[in-house]
């Protein structure tokens, strides 16, 4: 028995390893993916106040700071038993809008463009955004102005573009200025214009990549996503729907305080992140994913009529469920248009000038879960808190942990299909680590850890002897 | 002019130090002609390669691993900077410190799972008691704090230095 390292896997949020087992003849015989590091925000935020919970889990994750800070607010708000200024809501809503944009940007453009754009198998010290902008300067401006577009409007509404501490437990901190609206609302048509012809340039070539469709994660799950009563795709607030492999919905309006009813957490001896599974299915064949294609899989539809025509194309083209990770690449940019046209409904609602933005309350209950999707997916905080406030106990769902069943999966079935261990080759091996950037995974996040991504390959005998190894320099 | 040899690396934080780094927007595609960004999470570079011009380091010193990565980054780099307030003064990341590290685990791995409950063993970094600084283990030329650094200071800092001034950045930033 042979092993392959890659080790760290590349151009992801966080630290990962992925160990591949050959067996005699160089045939893939199974595959383990590793999260390496672990930071304990659970144990050691015990005994703080827990208005201080937004700020410290905010530094979970650079990337969607924002995501952590809202849903640790809403926690804050159960335990504060309050209801929230109209105005806070909205504008709550606004800079989580803002963030998907952002982050989502970052995603497609930043980090898995240049597998799209330059090649999985082409020159692995070029396939970055680098490359990206010598090779493809207009799709990488466009990436870089979206990006830009979401953090402005971020800076905008809470005066930073990283760790603002804008999201406060009853609400958000100041009101929101009628010359920072108007800045974002003269932005925006140019934002949808690259939303919607990056959208239209995916469209075009995604049948280049059948072979990836067909082995990048493709095998039924479940998946989950926030709706509305209605079956609409929700991103702030609504309940938890699992759909089955078929269509069937299997659990419909999961509300936040309910979850530790539907999902359990199992420890995993290879990875310090726990792998999420759903409950009445028991581990591991309660597997499901979430994030944009668990979105647009769980929603009916999105509830806007441009994502709406995008949704409804989507699923005619690759069915109800569309199965394949591959196809998060797909439904990120479909939700890119989606947050865009809820920035435009929220930015023309006189309401989000409002000066109400902030309740105050006291401890009113000793316990308090928030739910909102993430841009990766489900982001669940759930504390308990003694009379005084301080907090007793903590647990963080975290996006990418959701997915961490499927992820392992995909590796495998990417790594069987794709690596033939008697002629490896760095672009093998690459496909492997794309499969890995199709979810987005922030492992940051997701162990409340992080590390070094990279790629270093090294192909071992089970004694761990060295036989073969790739570099790139 | 040869291309500077830049490098980022992103230990035991958030990635917000590297996310303030993207956030000189449009820069970068000027910035792209004065460098080679030859390794980070940015990225495919699979093994940090000798005589880096200058290194950018996120995050504080939390396992084994991210030890033996500073050492050899240390010694492969001419100029190192902790960059943002993980790496200045280990923020964040040491708030676990005056917890054991057993229990740390304990909590999350046993208490906090329905099934397995069990401690990742497997393949898996060993964490260090603490979680520490960067000058603690290797010199450290330039300090950029900050929660994060301000995206404006990263990116004068790194001008500055490829232009061989004095770097001027510490007016602009703060701790927090």
């Amino acid at each position: 028995m042979k092993r392959i390292t890659i080790d760290p896997v590349s151009r992801i949020e966080g630290h990962a390893k992925i160990t591949i087992h050959l067996n005699e003849e160089g045939q893939v015989a199974g595959t383990e993916f590793h999260v390496t590091q672990v930071r304990g925000f659970e144990k050691f935020t015990e005994g703080r106040p827990f208005y201080e919970m937004p700020g410290i889990t905010a530094r979970i994750c650079g990337i969607c700071p924002i995501s952590h800070s809202l849903a640790s607010s809403k926690a804050c708000d159960a335990i504060m038993a309050l209801r929230l200024p109209p105005a806070a809501k909205k504008l709550r809503e606004l800079v989580h809008f803002a963030q998907i944009v952002q982050s989502h940007a970052l995603s497609f453009f930043y980090l898995s463009s240049p597998d799209l754009l330059l090649g999985m198998d082409s020159d692995p010290a070029a396939r970055n955004v680098l490359g990206v902008i010598a090779e493809h300067p207009e799709m990488a401006r466009d990436g870089i102005e979206l990006r830009k577009f979401g953090l402005q409007l971020i800076e905008g509404l809470a005066e930073e573009r990283v760790h603002p501490s804008w999201i406060v437990p009853g609400g958000v901190a100041t009101p929101f200025l009628a010359t920072a609206r108007d800045h974002a609302l003269a932005a925006l048509p140019a934002a949808s214009e690259i939303a919607e012809r990056t959208l239209r340039f995916f469209k075009s070539v995604v049948d280049n990549y059948k072979e990836q469709i067909e082995f990048f994660g493709s095998f039924p799950t479940m998946y989950a996503g926030l709706v509305d009563a209605g079956g609409n795709l929700q991103l702030y607030d609504g309940g938890l729907r699992f759909r089955g492999t078929n269509g069937e919905i299997v659990q419909d309006h999961i509300a936040p305080e309910d979850y530790a009813n539907w999902i359990g957490e199992a420890s995993l001896r290879e990875s310090y992140l726990k792998a999420p599974y759903f409950k009445p299915r028991g581990f591991p064949a309660g597997i499901y994913r979430v994030g944009p294609l668990g979105r647009l899989n769980a929603a009916d539809r999105c509830g806007t009529p441009k994502a709406d025509a995008e949704f409804r194309e989507f699923h005619e083209r690759f069915g109800a469920v569309a199965q394949s990770a591959f196809h998060y690449h797909y439904a990120r940019l479909i939700e890119i248009v989606f947050a865009l046209e809820r920035i435009e409904s929220l930015l023309n609602d006189p309401q989000i000038l409002d000066s109400q933005v902030r309740a105050t309350a006291g401890v009113n209950s000793l316990e308090g879960v928030g739910m909102i999707e993430a841009p990766r997916g489900t982001l669940i905080h759930h504390y308990k808190v003694n009379p005084e406030g301080a907090i007793t106990w903590a647990n963080l769902i975290v996006a990418t942990g959701h997915n961490n069943l499927a992820m392992g999966q995909s590796v495998n079935q990417v790594s069987k299909h794709f690596i033939d261990g008697t002629k490896l080759n760095e672009g093998m091996l690459n496909h492997v680590s794309a499969v890995v950037r199709a979810y987005d995974p922030c492992l940051s996040c997701s162990t409340h850890a992080i590390g070094v991504p990279a790629l270093q390959i090294r192909l071992v005998d089970a004694a761990g002897k060295l036989l073969d190894q790739l570099t790139t320099d | 002019m040869n291309k500077a040899k830049v490098a980022t690396v992103w230990l035991d934080g958030c990635s917000g130090c590297h996310m303030s780094l993207l956030d000189m927007d449009a820069a970068i595609i000027s910035l792209a002609r004065k460098i080679d960004l030859v390794y980070g999470p940015l990225v495919d570079a699979q093994e940090f390669p000798e005589g880096v011009d200058v290194v950018l380091v996120e995050g504080a010193v939390s396992s084994q691993e991210d030890l033996n990565k500073l050492h050899k980054i240390r010694q492969r780099s001419h100029v190192l900077v902790s960059l943002g307030d993980c790496a200045v003064t280990g923020n964040v990341p040491a708030m676990r410190n005056s917890v054991p590290v057993s229990k740390l685990l304990h909590r999350i791995y046993v208490d906090g799972a329905q099934e397995g409950k069990t401690v990742p063993v497997d393949r898996v970094p060993t964490l260090l008691k603490q979680a520490r600084p960067l000058r603690e283990f290797v010199k450290v030329d330039f300090y950029l704090p900050g929660c994060p650094p301000p995206s404006k200071a990263i990116a004068s800092f790194i001008t500055d230095l490829l232009e061989g001034r004095k770097s001027e950045a510490s007016s602009k930033v703060k701790f927090g």
